[in-house]
């Protein structure tokens, strides 16, 4: 892209623009010989009365502009500004960007090193692993799960037992370290809409939702379809993130028409990974996290023994 | 005045209809700024109707101040002006009416097709295909009429702000073609032919350039009629507006990439936009000096004339914003001051400050004129007007530098642990207060506008406007 050529064409249009600047200075203050004399009033009128002097330019502000002009000249060859040319301090964003990414992790390194090797379940009774875990979790997780981690419509609450992958330590390590994508493909066409509707009636009944029993039986000979993935006792597949349709627990909502949208269309949730946070800030995480279901809630537990 | 039939007469229907058009659309383009700014603190008020949500009226908002009401005002004095200072009628009556009720049509298309939801999602380029057509052809008959007028002009010399009401007008030509290519693939719908970071560079060339030559050449020819006629004074230094004419539109078409640092596009283009910007300032600053020391030596006018006073306050305005354009593009700046409030604070402190008040000061001077009147119906009206839309501007512009300045510190608070110490919404919680404040600061000045449009409709009921005859061009020499 950036070819020798192309940074020829910009250097010289960019040099010549501001050059150009301080040269169209030059010239409009040379004084003509037939021009009237300096603070008079030339004798061109428009409109009447509508006339102009002939006053200098203001010296402070010709010396603002000529400083301008060398200030431009000077971040040009300082900095990338003519292509590929100039940038004698060799700047770019990516190296700023590294450089305090360095600085940071030299910094916050021993913070985090105090905490290195201890299993999840260890520092999930460790206020002060608690503690860092709470400021992780408030800056990569509760944009979807929420300042309380109660979850949002299509985003687990994860102060439950109720779990898609899986609750134990390691499992919460692996969901945070890669990422999760639950698929549920689009049954409208395969059950057809009477098809759904039992599906729907049967689904909702195993949470105790009310419907005609001839539908949730009929529902329930179809189910067949879902056990695939939900099991045949409809408690679901940690292994595939298969959600338990018996516990009255909704990841997208309960009702007649959003289980409706879920069968007919299907569902996609995406969680992404956050392997770059590093093993030492996802075991803290994951421990803050496991200890929300575990009697731990909020580092407000600190100091309990 | 017998022979008033033979003799030719400015063409002040057109401008007359501009005027008043600029008052209407700059009270319903405040308004609706007025409601975008309530909505944010009290977010109920879209009462869940989709086109009166936020990001529907806020690009209704924009579109219409710049564009009916920043755009109406400087075609009508362009037209005015262009007559004025080349002792010649209009080019062409019948294009001028066309460029009157083809921008009125294009801003109605506007306002229905925001609120509807089509949109180009380019931000001050958000109109869909068919009206970018038109725009187009209107553009190019407004070029017509005024470049035919000063082709046919009776004076040698071309004054000062035609040079900036030219400037403008191809500019934005150049600018409104390209930044709009787009495919369509429906009446409502197309896609913009650029993508990625060229899309990106494509839009702010294009959106600082609309900021550039939109809201500051064209109202530096405003300036340049309207406030040495209401000073009666000449025009400070013939030199320095040469000088800042060249500078500004040939330094202007660089600085587009400023609203890009840190982003994708590559590092060469970022610093050649920021160098280029603070390169921006003399320029800018010189019309502002060519402004203010006009008034040297008719001080005393401004404590009784409130038209003059609007006129020096916004170029005030024009210097503070020009200097904290500059300020903002330096990288290091830009880190804190980018995508926070600060940035709706320096536009609205351009464009209430420097753009609206000397829009203001301009009609105040132009309409009595146009309907025969010495002046306004109430010059104490004017001087109300003054004072509740400074408040505005200052309550307006205060509020939002403390919000973005206290956004911009909140988003880069770091623990001890090296984690963030606020998520964004609390970000947004702490500027709920300054939100208020500027709601308060953006209805001040709309009830500005309000005295204004009484004060014009009592100025111009029950005027039978004559037709004003050509001054000859020996009174120019």
């Amino acid at each position: 892209m950036m070819t020798p050529g192309l940074s020829v064409i910009i250097a010289i249009v960019s040099i010549l623009n501001v050059v150009g600047c301080g040269w169209l200075i030059w010239w409009t203050a040379r004084r003509r010989p037939d021009e009237v004399s300096q603070g008079e009033v030339i004798d061109h009128v428009w409109d009447g009365d509508l006339r102009e002097r002939n006053n200098p330019m203001p010296r402070w502000w010709l010396i603002l502009f000529f400083a301008s002009i060398g200030f431009c000249l000077l971040y040009f060859a300082l900095y990338p500004a003519l292509g590929t040319f100039g940038n004698l301090l060799h700047w770019s964003k990516a190296s700023q960007y590294e450089a305090e990414m360095t600085a940071a992790r030299r910094e916050y390194a021993p913070v985090y090193a105090a905490f290195a090797g201890r299993s999840v379940e260890d520092l999930s009774k460790d206020p002060r692993a608690l503690a860092l875990g709470h400021s992780l979790f408030a800056n990569n997780c509760v944009q979807c799960h929420g300042s309380d981690a109660r979850g949002a419509r299509g985003f687990p609450n994860l102060t439950d037992q109720d779990w898609l992958y899986g609750g134990t330590p390691d499992r919460i390590v692996e969901t945070i370290t890669n990422g999760r994508e639950g698929v549920m493909p689009a049954l409208g066409e395969v059950l057809g809409p009477q098809g759904v509707t039992e599906v729907v009636a049967y689904v909702r009944s195993l949470s105790g939702a009310q419907a005609a029993p001839a539908l949730i039986e009929a529902g329930r000979a179809r189910f067949v379809l879902c056990a695939a993935c939900h099991g045949a006792d409809a408690k679901g597949n940690q292994a595939i993130g298969a959600p338990n349709l018996s516990d009255d627990i909704w990841l997208y909502g309960g009702s007649e028409a959003t289980v409706r949208q879920t069968v007919t269309y299907g569902r996609h949730g995406q969680m992404p990974s956050h392997r770059w946070l590093g093993e030492d800030r996802i075991r803290l995480l994951a421990a803050y996290v496991y200890s929300l279901s575990h009697g731990g809630g909020t580092p407000a537990v600190a100091g309990t023994p | 005045m017998s022979d008033i039939k033979t003799q030719e007469t400015y063409n002040d229907t057109v401008v007359r209809q501009f005027a008043i058009m600029t008052v209407v659309w700059g009270i319903v383009g405040m308004a609706v700024g007025v409601l975008c700014a309530a909505q944010l603190y009290w977010p109920a008020l879209n009462f869940d109707i989709p086109w009166l949500t936020y990001s529907r009226i806020r690009p209704l908002h924009t579109n219409a101040v710049i564009f009916a009401f920043g755009g109406c005002a400087l075609i009508g004095t362009s037209f005015h002006v262009a007559q004025r200072t080349c002792h010649v009628r209009l080019y062409s009556d019948r294009l001028a009416a066309f460029v009157f009720w083809g921008w009125q049509v294009v801003i109605l298309a506007a306002a229905v097709s925001l609120p509807l939801g089509m949109t180009q999602g380019k931000e001050y380029a958000e109109l869909e295909w068919p009206i970018d057509l038109l725009i187009t052809v209107v553009w190019v008959a407004y070029a017509v009429v005024f470049f035919g007028t000063l082709a046919v002009r009776r004076v040698r010399h071309i004054y000062v702000a035609n040079w900036f009401y030219g400037a403008f007008i191809v500019t934005i030509a150049v600018l409104h073609i390209f930044n709009n290519l787009a495919i369509p693939v429906s009446f409502t719908k197309s896609y913009v032919i650029y993508s990625g970071v060229v899309d990106a560079m494509m839009q702010w060339w294009y959106g600082h350039n609309a900021v550039g030559f939109f809201l500051t050449a064209g109202f530096l020819g405003m300036m340049y009629y309207f406030v040495p006629k209401q000073a009666q004074r000449p025009i400070y230094s013939y030199r320095l507006s040469v000088v800042h004419f060249w500078a500004l539109i040939s330094v202007y078409m660089w600085a587009g990439p400023h609203h890009l640092h840190y982003t994708s596009l590559p590092d060469w283009v970022q610093s050649i936009g920021m160098a280029f910007s603070i390169l921006l300032l003399a320029p800018s600053w010189g019309g502002m000096i060519n402004g203010i020391m006009t008034l040297s030596g008719a001080w005393h006018k401004l404590r009784t004339d409130p038209i003059l006073k609007f006129m020096i306050t916004s170029l005030s305005f024009y210097g503070m914003s020009t200097f904290e354009g500059p300020m903002m593009s330096i990288k290091t700046v830009n880190a804190l001051s980018h995508y926070t409030d600060w940035g709706i604070a320096h536009v609205h402190s351009g464009a209430l400050g420097w753009v609206a008040m000397m829009t203001i000061g301009s009609m105040y001077y132009l309409i009595p004129r146009l309907y025969n009147r010495a002046e306004m119906y109430s010059v104490r009206l004017i001087d109300v007007h003054f004072w509740t839309s400074t408040i505005g501007v200052v309550l307006y512009i205060a509020s939002m530098w403390s919000a973005g300045v206290m956004q911009g510190l909140m988003w880069r608070a770091f623990n001890a642990d090296g984690t963030l110490t606020y998520s964004f919404v609390e970000g947004v919680k702490a500027t709920y207060p300054f939100y208020l404040v500027r709601f308060a600061g953006g209805t001040l000045f709309l009830v500005g506008m309000l005295i204004m449009a009484y004060n014009v409709w009592m100025t111009v009921r029950d005027e039978k406007p004559a037709p004003v005859r050509v001054m000859p061009a020996a009174a120019g020499v």
